[in-house]
């Protein structure tokens, strides 16, 4: 592997699946809480949910492993709060994919039928 | 968030004649945009090089899976995290794959072509493309030109 290349790896964020990360009710439910924008503690995101701390912090250690959640400190609190950008590259992608497939079908179409 | 890609298209041809365009290796290469090796087998790799304008470094490799006649044609292909030169993996086996699928359905004026494309959930979620980004304006260029063609034909 190149100098360059490692370097390159180096700067992007983890290899985690988005997807998997989200793909869990509770998480989900966790990320509607938090994406308005407010961060929030985890005994607030632990309100409410018939779970514990720890079941909670475990689901926000895997959103925050994909970079959709991140830890801030607000004097001796730790908070949680909202990062859309790895959903929005996620989607950009699938956008891209799906243009993709326009792409090659409207050529499909015009092979076959021109 | 949606983690699958669903097409379908009208065609005015035949259902054997659009299995022909999907699974014949040559006919496929044309409207694909991919130079491939040999003919396409079920269970086996089918390798290639991309032939569209700005991609030509990219090689082409899928898994074929399925090649039901006039009905189902699927193959497994990786998404490589970038379309880089310098990104471009050697081998591709241990990259993430997706399911592609073609479905075939005979209507009366043809055939309707159904495509999916599933397991974007594999993904891991870190993909920069930094060559799509770059090229975005291209191919919005190119699908207009598409369009043009078609319209006009």
């Amino acid at each position: 592997m190149s100098q360059r290349r490692s370097r390159r790896a180096a700067k992007r964020r983890p290899r985690a699946p988005v997807f998997a990360a989200l793909g869990d009710e509770v998480r989900l439910s966790l990320i509607a809480k938090l994406c308005a924008g407010q961060p929030y503690s985890i005994s607030q995101l632990t309100e409410g949910t018939g779970l514990t701390r720890q079941a909670i912090t475990k689901h926000l250690r895997v959103l925050e492993s994909v970079g959709i959640v991140h830890g801030v400190h607000r004097g001796r609190e730790s908070l949680f709060e909202f990062d859309p950008k790895p959903m929005e590259e996620t989607k950009k992608y699938l956008n891209f994919v799906s243009e993709q497939w326009d792409q090659a079908l409207s050529k499909l179409k015009s092979f076959l039928e021109d | 968030m949606n983690d699958r890609i669903e097409k379908r298209m009208e065609l005015k041809a035949p259902v054997s004649r659009v299995w022909r365009a999907l699974t014949d290796y040559r006919e496929f290469g044309q409207w694909f945009g991919v130079k491939l090796d040999g003919p396409f087998l079920p269970g086996k790799v089918s390798r290639g090089q991309i032939t569209h304008p700005g991609y030509e470094h990219v090689k082409w490799e899928a898994v074929v899976q399925k090649m039901e006649p006039e009905q189902l044609f699927s193959f497994t292909w990786p998404h490589p995290k970038s379309l880089d030169k310098v990104d471009i993996p050697v081998d591709y086996s241990q990259e993430p794959k997706t399911l592609v699928e073609f479905r075939l359905q005979r209507t009366a004026t043809g055939t309707l072509l159904l495509v999916t494309e599933s397991g974007f959930d594999q993904l891991p979620g870190d993909r920069r493309l930094e060559a799509f980004r770059r090229n975005e304006g291209g191919w919005t260029q190119q699908m207009k030109n598409i369009e043009n063609h078609v319209a006009a034909s």
